[in-house]
């Protein structure tokens, strides 16, 4: 009795231990269980994509006929948003890869009309030079960015100035910008992040920063600004709430309607720009801008934490 | 001996039975411990590879001693001078407060406390040992900040040059180290200061030295390798945290004066990892590499002492 209890028992360990090294394996069976479902999906984006393909066959599996490779480079801070589109793309057409690669926004102007690549990502308005040259600016999303400060400050407003004087140290208390005596607490978010790379940019007042804080989250920035009295951050716009309050910048409160009529100057395009209209594009490159304004599309802009365009 | 019947007793088929198993059992447990072995192997050449390229790339003593950390910027900058200094600092603090206190209670519970109390203070100080580092890291952003900044406000009220970081900053960071610190300083001190023998304590009594006379003459003296060994392992805790302080210190890069917001080794690592790529990529391995030399020297040290303690005592 004993002896079979012992055997038994290493064999439970042996099991143990083979389990441990198979767990990648398991892994991998979760990810493949996860394609079909992504398979499932893809019927209903081809029938969509069918009417600019004049040859496409109607018929069950073979109807996806869109095949090959997008490339893309650009923008850094559309990295997310890239990538984000080219697993989307690739689950609603698995024979369809896009490689964006990023390579900043004026790269990726240079590469697509030189025609090294389909697609050039822009995080900023195409130049009347660049336009001129060929390209095409194709506005697929917007990001918003507000500037919150805790809710108990009096400061309702301020100026694009004001903000880079804050955020450059040059103010250090809020009655210079027509606040209470109260010191200003600088929040950031950290080196690297999208919505500190944007802010800067926007402002002018790259590597000029002098935070207090540069935490590592949204989130985070929220709770420091909402529990610390004269702090001020920035957040992406999507994830404001009434645990801080909002700033309006040059008088304009940051609201989705603002920020698409550009009168909220802290925003900025993401522009997918390709050489000449996307009518005169192959059609794999059509289909993906179908697919952006596709309400599938639109989802993923939003579940990026960005404005779709309508 | 005839034919065994099912069930009965051999003892020639029991010997090989059991010879089997006590032979499965010991390549299981060689296994098993190859594990740990493989996982330390692996973890020092993982970081080596990883954290080697960025010092060849940028430079040994750019990255050590450069003080400006601008990972992002048009000209990045890698220096982690001040992150280096800021664990180096904040751990030394951490310990200058936490040791004492901790050494204290453990006196407090091997020798002074009457044993109604002890059994108070004994599972509290178990139960500080169980609270996860992130709730350290939210008590402090909750009750500890808000105090800080206080604070912060009165000591440089009216100050044109300081920048006010709302209370996130060093002295956050090294009050919840010492505190974190305190069960391992505890537990260990009290285990060495237990283990003096009773005969030294009875013979300084008997001399007529008093109680406290005792403690501070003979039993801690004693028990001194077994203290030291409590203080190494709560530098390497200390040195180690990275949850609790990255949310009260601020995690900006700064000179570790007090009341700056400052960036450790850890929280470094932590906070950037999200969105880095390339070199920025490389540089946050370097500085795990940098982390993982610093746990060494301390686990070397370690050793030492304890082979040391081990020689006092014969």
């Amino acid at each position: 009795m004993k002896k079979t209890i012992a055997a038994l028992l290493t064999g439970i360990m042996m099991l143990g231990l083979t389990a441990c090294g198979s767990e990648p394996a398991a892994n991998d069976a979760g990810q493949a269980a996860a394609t079909p479902d992504a398979a499932t999906k893809a019927p209903a984006a081809t029938a969509e994509t069918t009417p600019a393909d004049a040859n496409a066959t109607q018929s069950g599996d073979a109807a996806d006929e869109l095949s090959g490779t997008i490339t893309m480079s650009g923008s850094t801070s559309m990295e997310k948003f890239a990538n984000a589109l080219a697993e989307a793309f690739n689950q609603a057409h698995p024979n369809v890869t896009i490689t964006p690669e990023f390579t900043g926004s004026s790269a990726g102007i240079e590469a697509v009309l030189a025609g090294t690549v389909d697609i050039g990502n822009s995080s900023r308005n195409l130049k009347d030079e660049e336009k001129t040259s060929g390209a095409e600016e194709n506005i697929v999303a917007i990001d918003g960015i507000a500037v919150v400060v805790d809710p108990a400050n009096a400061v309702t407003g301020l100026t694009k100035q004001q903000l880079s004087d804050v955020y450059t140290g040059t103010v250090k208390n809020w009655k210079d910008v027509g606040g209470a005596d109260q010191p200003i607490v600088v929040v950031g978010r950290e080196a690297g992040s999208g919505t500190r790379g944007a802010f800067e940019e926007i402002l002018g007042i790259e590597e000029k920063c002098a935070y207090s804080n540069e935490l590592d989250s949204t989130g985070a920035v929220v709770a420091k600004v909402a529990s610390t009295p004269g702090a001020i951050g920035y957040i992406s716009l999507d994830v404001l709430d009434d645990k801080v309050k909002a700033v309006a910048l040059e008088g304009v409160e940051p609201t989705v309607e603002t920020i698409k009529d550009g009168s909220y100057f802290l925003s900025r395009p993401f522009v997918m720009a390709t050489k000449g209209a996307i009518a005169d594009q192959s059609p794999l490159v059509q289909s993906l801008f179908e697919y952006l304004k596709s309400e599938e599309g639109k989802a993923l802009v939003e579940s990026v934490g960005l404005i779709s365009v309508d | 001996m005839t034919e065994q019947k099912t069930g009965s007793f051999s003892i020639i088929g029991s010997y090989k039975t059991k010879k089997t198993i006590e032979k499965i059992a010991q390549v299981v447990f060689t296994i098993c411990a190859f594990f740990a072995v493989l996982a330390v192997f692996s973890i020092t050449l993982y970081m080596i590879m990883n954290g080697t390229p960025a010092l060849h790339k940028i430079g040994l003593t750019d990255i050590l001693f450069g003080s400006e950390w601008a990972p992002t910027a048009s000209d990045p900058k890698f220096g982690i001078l001040y992150i280096i200094l800021t664990s180096i600092l904040g751990t030394a603090m951490a310990i200058l407060l936490g040791v004492p206190i901790g050494v204290m209670t453990a006196v407090f519970l091997a020798e002074v406390a009457p044993k109604r109390l002890a059994a108070i203070v004994k599972p509290a100080v178990e139960l500080l040992a169980g609270i996860p580092s992130v709730i350290y890291g939210l008590l402090g952003i909750l009750i500890l900040n808000p105090l800080m900044y206080k604070w912060e406000l009165a000591v440089f009220k009216g100050s044109e040059t300081h920048q006010f970081t709302g209370g996130a900053n060093l002295l956050s960071a090294v009050l919840v180290l010492a505190i974190m610190i305190l069960p391992t300083v505890i537990n260990i001190s009290e285990s060495a200061l237990r283990s003096v023998p009773d005969h030294l304590k009875a013979a300084s009594l008997a001399m007529g030295a008093s109680k406290i006379q005792t403690i501070f003459k003979v039993i801690l003296p004693t028990a001194k390798s077994g203290i030291i060994t409590a203080v190494v392992l709560g530098v390497g805790r200390a040195i180690g945290e990275a949850m609790a302080i990255t949310l009260v210190s601020g995690s900006s890069v700064n000179f570790p004066l007090p009341f700056n917001s400052v960036r450790f080794l850890t929280t470094a690592i932590v906070a950037e990892m999200g969105y880095a790529a390339g070199e920025h990529r490389q540089v946050l391995f370097t500085i795990g590499l940098v982390l993982f030399a610093f746990i060494m020297l301390i686990n070397i040290a370690l050793t030492r002492i304890l082979k040391k303690g081990a020689c006092e005592r014969e």
